[in-house]
């Protein structure tokens, strides 16, 4: 009989998750299966619903990232009725996205996937978590995440009415002005974000990047997965989070495909599997051969890593001077190493802090005008944006009443999906000798999917 | 030093909002590891099923249990959760009353899953094939639990001492109700943390609401604009303040958006949307059968409206106790 080893629930991500590992009679790993047992069934529910109430009923796919959905879903909605958002409208909604990112990244970074790289490997399984990054880097620092993301999502609960739940997304625009008044509290705070961001890299640098073993580890072909990249650019091909186009880079780093938002059915397809409630999504132009890495294998990635390997650059000053040092310290681009992604995460919120800087002091920001009213007969919208874990498509089609008929709704993690099966796999082969296991070789296991920031509430919808 | 108070969190069929109210309690999480052992909690702890299994019955004094009962597995964790705890909340509106999730009792389970693994555009699937349900065996991969036929708040399938309210809860909502169980001011059973008014009790825009409210037609939020200092009511624009719980901190109205009910009802109210077409049918200024059609025929999609966080609960839904 084949004998198993089952990690359940794994832990530190968003959602449900269960890993099961085959071992063959030489106690050799032969096969791993990354299982999401949760599904909802959005696709379904949506359908007969008003258009415009799908900014806030399409973000209860994930609370821990109901702004992207928020923002995929109004920008399907300004497609859906042909409304362009005013100038302030478009201001608003990128800074509470790119607030948004910025404490969803500390969030990762700090609670969920950071303690593996921040805490050592000798500690017991209960340390790897919050508590015992406070303990490694002191309670100063616990106080400072706190507060710094308790300030950012107060910008957002100002500007959207809850950073648990944003509800200003209208079509054409939002339901709320920006105060001229409330301005110098957005400056203070983005200014403040921009110092804590600083500080993340320099603790990145620190406890991580001279830290052999976590350096030895990066380099270990268990962690390392040759794949093509997705991310959102802008019209010189750095990232965007907000608006752009999408640009496929190859495993080579070479442009694969770059297509807007309403061409995607072109160029993603996504297959089912019977023993998990997660879709893979793969390269059409690809097809899907399985679980493989390189050229001829659909298998691509998001997020933030994929990101910075999409593009060509980032639009602010620091986190340009970061991402050039990333790709420097690891050898050119693409970066293959999944535990990168930890560290282009931070170079992330170094542009996010950034970037709300300049969006503070931008004149339109307060700008009075903040909604056209549609004029023209909805029928079908295609809304993207990048949610911290990836590329986020939201794509409508509605009667003339806006009474959604069809909904086609492809989420950040599940462009992750085949990945992340292969990364717990190779993990898996590389770490697990004659089928033995300990706490430590199974948190090597889930360190293999934790880098992504998986969430598996948006992965199944 | 007596050993400190077990606590557990878990999430059933949800979105996670209700985790990140537990995380957005911010330094007062600090507060709840030192005065209590967080003994599972797999969003933020290396906790497992078996150290879960290995506790003893009612040995975790306080377990906070979010989302809704859509897989079998989860009314089964649900069940042993109950086990192994003394006192079960229901933490936000999934729990509570069925949620979101629950707008999926609008359509059977063979459909939900056809359209997803099916029948989207993106899907290539020539098999037909869906997740879920079958036997474990070694080829097609491990076990996979099935969709209840029906979604369940957290009450329809054990026994719930308290619930907290809202799509996610407050952070304060939670903490006052963490608070007062660690600090035995335990309220009486089935109680609902949050405000015992409506509202619009609590609401800042209260002054401009009308004794009587007297509408000719209803105008929908993509269509209109309106005054942000004054009721949406009497403006034509639907909120359902008057028949919802208050304790929310009013942050759809504060965003200028209208209120869409995850408060759920008050306890004098059996069933939300009952008590929603109840005020909105009090509002319609009409005496012809034609012309009261003429008027909620421009409310679209009236049953995923009232009913948008409390179908399981709802009478549609066969109302409250337990269902299995």
């Amino acid at each position: 009989m084949t004998r198993r080893i089952i990690i359940d629930p794994i832990t530190r991500l968003e959602g449900h998750g269960k890993i099961e590992i085959r071992l063959g009679s030489g106690g050799q790993v032969d096969r791993a299966f990354f299982q999401v047992p949760d599904f909802r069934g959005f696709e379904k529910f949506c359908e007969g619903r008003a258009a415009e109430e799908m900014p806030t009923l399409t973000q209860k796919i994930c609370g821990v990232c109901p702004t992207a959905h928020h923002i995929a879903s109004v920008k399907a909605l300004d497609d859906l009725f042909d409304v362009e958002p005013t100038e302030a409208a478009k201001k608003i909604r990128e800074l509470m996205h790119t607030a948004f990112i910025y404490e969803d990244h500390l969030l990762h970074f700090f609670y969920l996937g950071g303690p593996d790289i921040l805490v050592g490997s000798d500690d017991k399984r209960f340390g790897k978590n919050i508590f015992g990054v406070i303990g490694k880097l002191g309670e100063r620092i616990g106080e400072e995440v706190i507060e710094i993301r308790k300030r950012v999502r107060g910008l957002n609960a100002l500007v959207s009415g809850s950073p648990l739940y944003p509800v200003c997304g209208l079509p054409g625009g939002v339901s709320k002005p920006v105060p001229e008044e409330e301005r110098i509290g957005i400056k203070e705070i983005a200014r403040d974000a921009l110092a804590f961001a600083r500080r993340c890299l320099k603790i990145f640098e620190e406890e991580v990047l001279e830290s052999r073993e976590y350096v030895d580890l990066t380099h270990l072909d268990a962690y390392s997965l040759e794949t093509y990249y997705m991310g959102m650019v802008d019209g010189n091909n750095r990232v965007s989070f907000y608006d752009g186009e999408i640009r496929i880079v190859d495993p080579e780093g070479g442009e694969f495909e770059k297509f807007g938002a309403i061409d995607y059915l072109h160029h993603l397809e996504e297959r089912v599997d019977t023993w998990s409630y997660m879709k893979t999504l793969y390269l059409k132009g690809v097809g899907w051969h399985g679980l493989r890495e390189g050229k001829e294998s659909g298998l691509y990635r998001v997020g933030p890593l994929a990101r910075l390997n999409a593009s060509e650059g980032l639009a602010t000053p620091l986190a340009q001077q970061e991402y050039e040092r990333m790709f420097d310290v690891c050898g050119g681009k693409p970066v293959h190493n999944t535990l990168v992604y930890h560290w282009a995460r931070l170079i992330e919120v170094l542009y996010a802090a950034e970037r709300m800087g300049e969006i503070a002091v931008d004149d339109q920001l307060t700008d009075p005008e903040i909604r056209n009213i549609p004029v023209q007969s909805p029928r079908k919208g295609v809304g993207i944006c990048e949610a911290p874990r990836g590329t986020l498509i939201h794509h409508y089609e509605t009667d003339e009443a806006a009474i959604l008929k069809r909904l086609n709704l492809l989420v950040a993690t599940q462009n992750n999906a085949g990945a992340i099966s292969l990364s717990v796999l190779k993990a898996a082969r590389a770490f697990i000798k004659e089928g033995r296991v300990s706490d430590l070789i199974l948190n090597r296991i889930e360190m293999g999917y934790r880098a992504y920031d998986p969430c598996m509430a948006c992965a199944t919808h | 030093m007596p050993e400190k108070p077990k606590i557990a969190l878990y999430w059933c069929s949800g979105c996670g909002g209700c985790e990140e109210s537990v995380i957005d309690l911010s330094e007062d999480l600090l507060e709840l590891q030192r005065r209590a052992d967080i003994v599972f909690w797999p969003v933020a702890l290396d906790s497992r099923l078996k150290d879960l299994e290995a506790l003893g019955n009612g040995e975790i004094d306080l377990t906070l249990i979010n989302g809704a009962i859509r897989l079998h597995e989860q009314a089964h964790m649900a069940r042993l959760l109950r086990r192994k705890s003394k006192l079960v909340v229901a933490h936000g509106t999934c729990a509570h009353l069925g949620g979101i999730v629950g707008l999926g009792n609008f359509h059977s389970v063979p459909e939900i899953l056809a359209r997803s693994f099916r029948e989207v555009p993106t899907v290539k699937n020539p098999g037909g094939i869906l997740p879920g349900g079958f036997k474990e065996d070694s080829v097609r991969g491990p076990k996979l639990s099935g969709l209840t036929d029906k979604v369940m708040a957290l009450d329809q399938v054990i026994d719930v001492d308290y619930y907290i309210p809202g799509c996610p809860p407050p952070p304060e909502l939670v903490g006052e109700a963490v608070w007062a169980v660690l600090e035995g001011r335990l309220p009486e059973k089935g109680f609902v943390f949050g405000d015992r008014k409506t509202l619009c009790h609590t609401c800042p825009r209260l002054d401009s609401k009308p004794e009587q409210i007297s509408l000719k037609g209803f105008k929908r939020v993509h269509e209109t604009k309106w005054d942000m200092e004054k009721c949406f009511l009497p403006q034509g624009v639907i909120c359902l303040g008057p028949a919802t719980r208050g304790g929310c901190d009013s942050r759809c109205i504060q965003a200028n958006m209208p209120c869409r009910g995850c408060f759920g009802p008050l306890e004098t109210m059996e069933d939300h949307g009952a008590g929603i077409l109840s005020f909105i049918a009090s509002m319609i200024d009409a005496e012809h059968e034609d012309e009261i059609r003429r008027i909620t025929d421009a409310i679209p999609d009236p049953g995923g409206l009232f009913y948008r966080y409390s179908a399981p609960h709802s009478i549609l839904g066969g109302g409250k106790g337990p269902r299995t």
